[in-house]
């Protein structure tokens, strides 16, 4: 196999010329979707549009639906009527247009970027939609995956197609080795801390380096999920050995011969030597330390040993009026170690961090010990598959035993969409994805953290280094 | 989706950088299965405080805000809110790239243009608040004179000034997508997925 091809071309740029339907001159290009996931809450009206305008869904056998955004994480009925109502209209909806759903009591149900890939249809090479931003998750794959609107969605199913602008690339290379303790969470809110939230807007992301090659699957899909929070339309990573043993066997994965074949297909999906890309950007990991965000955008992140920044020291008025702001909404004194900032609540969840490694990760360090007094921490597993895997290994008794709540699957205090939400003023170590304002809750206060993190917290009570934890 | 050939109104500045689509548009708001009825929701938790920048501008059609605009979360609901509230256009330095595509597809023209030319226009609205966005010539001008190109490309351009819809242009090029299917095997079939 040759890599010094005479047209070498990024990964990205592979993907995407083996998808263009139609080349645009004047219009954006027409996009193949070969990948289409739904949940409840960007896709009632995209049905909506197709039942008024008498349009099928095209390629049903592409598309997959589950529950995730509003389902509640605790046992029995829900009670709020608005989210009832959405989840049955999924359910109406994929009935009516033949589309595949893993509801609610299915077994198989969870986060939709948990599910795809543990289905085994994220897979390398493929392009992949779905109207949620951190759709940039099965980029970790080697898939070309972007989060699209609600119109966008009703284009998908009725063409399986989109017009789209060829984005710019980007790579993001992680230099040396991470340090012991240290984890994918660390490496993508550093990188976005360098970034900025705006940094990768209109590109998409090839995270490269032996430090990302050294990652697990979870590990890369949660860097590839935050590619996003850099303004990113996506994020990818060639596949690998370690992507070809996490899919062999998967539901949807290829089998057999298949299987052999799309292994071929898949090695030579990788950046060709001598390939470019439009901006490059190094992250040296070698003395990276845990991160924690201070802030209300994942760009204003720190090590765990600093202090929260003075609006003073920023020599840009916009800049400091920002940080000024959200310090404000933080409640935050300028100057403050971050490891004596005290937290309420504890979220360990999302489509971020809620795999299995990250369920171990947090495991293993509250093994034995117990939360904080009047910290309530929460464990809100990725998907049911997940959910069973972790009860089967025993986690479940770990966290019960040290003093969290074991919840049912979905995405929970991540958006608080279902009744897990911060009240006003209330202070959350999360390994979720987004530290806007009231993001969690109105008035409530995120900080974003690793799963390891978090589970530190949660024992002492405020941020603490877990590499320092007795 | 109604043509948006020409706009004239009064602007509304928000003058903050990386205003994302959660604070756009709150997520308790998300649970709503219909498309309109938005706008009463915009901006909920900063409305709630009776010195937001917004309050000060009763009737604007036009927002003019920082960089950014629009980033985070992929909610198209955050579009339908802002055109719902009564904005027909939305000026800034750069937008998110979901809210930019979801703005288009709602007919609420994002604009982008440099920060300076951005400077231009608050002082040009301080003095008289009214400007018109002209999407068919591509420029912003005001009654003292000011005169502001900007550019959209061609597809977004016709998108918003006729209300096309991106559907129905797709569908008249179903036989290249017929052609490309024909020629591409699917790894799966979703129906096919054990229970
Ligand atoms: S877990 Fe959070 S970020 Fe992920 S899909 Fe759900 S709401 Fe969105």
């Amino acid at each position: 196999m040759s890599s010094s091809a005479a047209n070498p071309r990024t990964l990205f740029r592979k993907v995407w010329d083996a998808h263009v339907v139609a080349e645009g001159r004047d219009a954006p290009s027409l996009l193949y979707v070969d990948l289409h996931l739904v949940h409840e809450v960007t896709s009632p009206q995209a049905f909506d549009a197709l039942r008024a305008a008498g349009r099928p869904v095209r390629r049903p056998d592409l598309t997959v639906a589950t529950m995730d955004h509003n389902v509640p994480t605790l046992d029995g009925p829900i009670t709020d009527p608005l989210a009832r109502d959405q989840l049955e209209a999924l359910r109406r909806n994929c009935d009516e247009f033949g589309v595949r759903l893993f509801g609610t009591g299915s077994g198989r149900e969870g986060i939709v970027h948990v599910i795809g890939p543990e289905l085994g249809l994220t897979q390398p090479g493929l392009t992949i939609v779905c109207g949620d931003s951190h759709t940039s998750t099965h980029g970790a794959f080697g898939a070309l995956a972007f989060g699209i609107g609600t119109s966008e969605v009703g284009h998908v199913l009725a063409t399986q197609t989109l017009p789209q602008v060829r984005p710019q690339t980007m790579e993001v290379r992680f230099e040396g080795d991470l340090p012991f303790g240290l984890t994918a969470k660390d490496m993508v809110l550093a990188a976005i801390g360098q970034l900025g939230v705006s940094g990768g807007r209109g590109h998409v992301v090839e995270y490269t380096g032996a430090a990302v090659r050294a990652l697990s699957m979870e590990g890369r899909m949660t860097v590839c999920n935050m590619s996003i929070e850099a303004g990113a339309r996506a994020g990818m990573v060639a596949a690998d050995d370690t992507t070809f043993a996490y899919l062999e066997g998967r539901p949807g994965a290829p089998q057999g011969a298949e299987w052999e074949q799309a292994l071929d297909e898949w090695r030579a999906l990788r950046t060709d030597d001598g390939a470019s890309y439009d901006d490059s950007v190094v992250v040296d990991v070698t003395t990276l330390k845990p991160q924690v965000t201070w802030g209300t955008n994942p760009g204003m992140v720190l090590p765990v040993d600093g202090v929260v920044p003075d609006p003073g020291d920023y020599d840009d008025p916009e800049q400091r009026e920002a940080v000024e702001r959200a310090l404000r909404y933080m409640d935050l004194a300028p100057g403050t170690p971050l490891v004596d900032v005290r937290i309420d609540k504890v979220f360990i969840g999302s489509c971020t961090n809620a795999r299995i490694e990250d369920l171990r990760t947090a495991a293993s360090v509250v093994a034995g010990k117990r939360v904080a007094a009047g910290v309530q921490a929460i464990v809100v597993p990725g998907s049911a598959r997940v959910k069973h895997q972790a009860e089967e290994e025993g986690l479940h008794e770990v966290f019960e035993s040290a003093g969290f709540e074991w919840r049912r699957a979905g995405c929970s205090m991540c958006l608080g969409m279902n009744p897990d939400i911060l009240q006003p003023g209330e202070r959350c170590a999360s390994t979720s994805n987004r530290n806007f304002e009231g993001r969690q809750g109105a008035g409530g206060r995120t900080h974003l953290l690793s799963p390891a993190m978090a589970a530190a917290a949660a024992l002492t009570g405020h941020f603490t280094d877990v590499r320092e934890l007795g | 989706m109604r043509p948006l050939p020409s706009v004239t109104g009064s602007v509304a500045v928000l003058d903050r950088a990386d205003v994302d689509t959660d604070q756009i548009i709150p997520k308790q708001f998300l649970k709503r299965i219909e498309r309109t009825g938005y706008g009463e929701f915009l901006f909920f938790d900063w409305m709630k405080d009776p010195d937001f920048e917004l309050h000060r501008y009763p009737g604007a059609s036009i927002l003019v805000s920082g960089p950014n605009f629009g980033c985070g979360s992929s909610r198209e609901h955050a579009a339908w809110a802002l055109e719902d509230f009564g904005f027909d256009v939305v000026i800034a330095p750069s937008f998110g790239d979901i809210f930019r595509t979801n703005a288009v597809n709602t007919g609420l023209a994002p604009i982008a243009l440099p920060a300076e030319q951005i400077a231009q226009l608050r002082e040009a609205v301080d003095a008289v608040n009214e400007l018109t966005v002209d999407l068919e010539r591509l420029e912003i001008t005001s009654t003292s004179g000011l005169r502001i190109p900007f550019e959209l490309d061609a597809h977004t351009q016709e998108t918003l000034v006729h209300g096309l819809d991106d559907i129905a242009r797709t569908l008249m090029r179903e036989a290249e997508i017929d052609a490309y299917e024909a020629t591409h095997t699917a790894r799966f079939d979703t129906r096919a997925l054990p229970a």
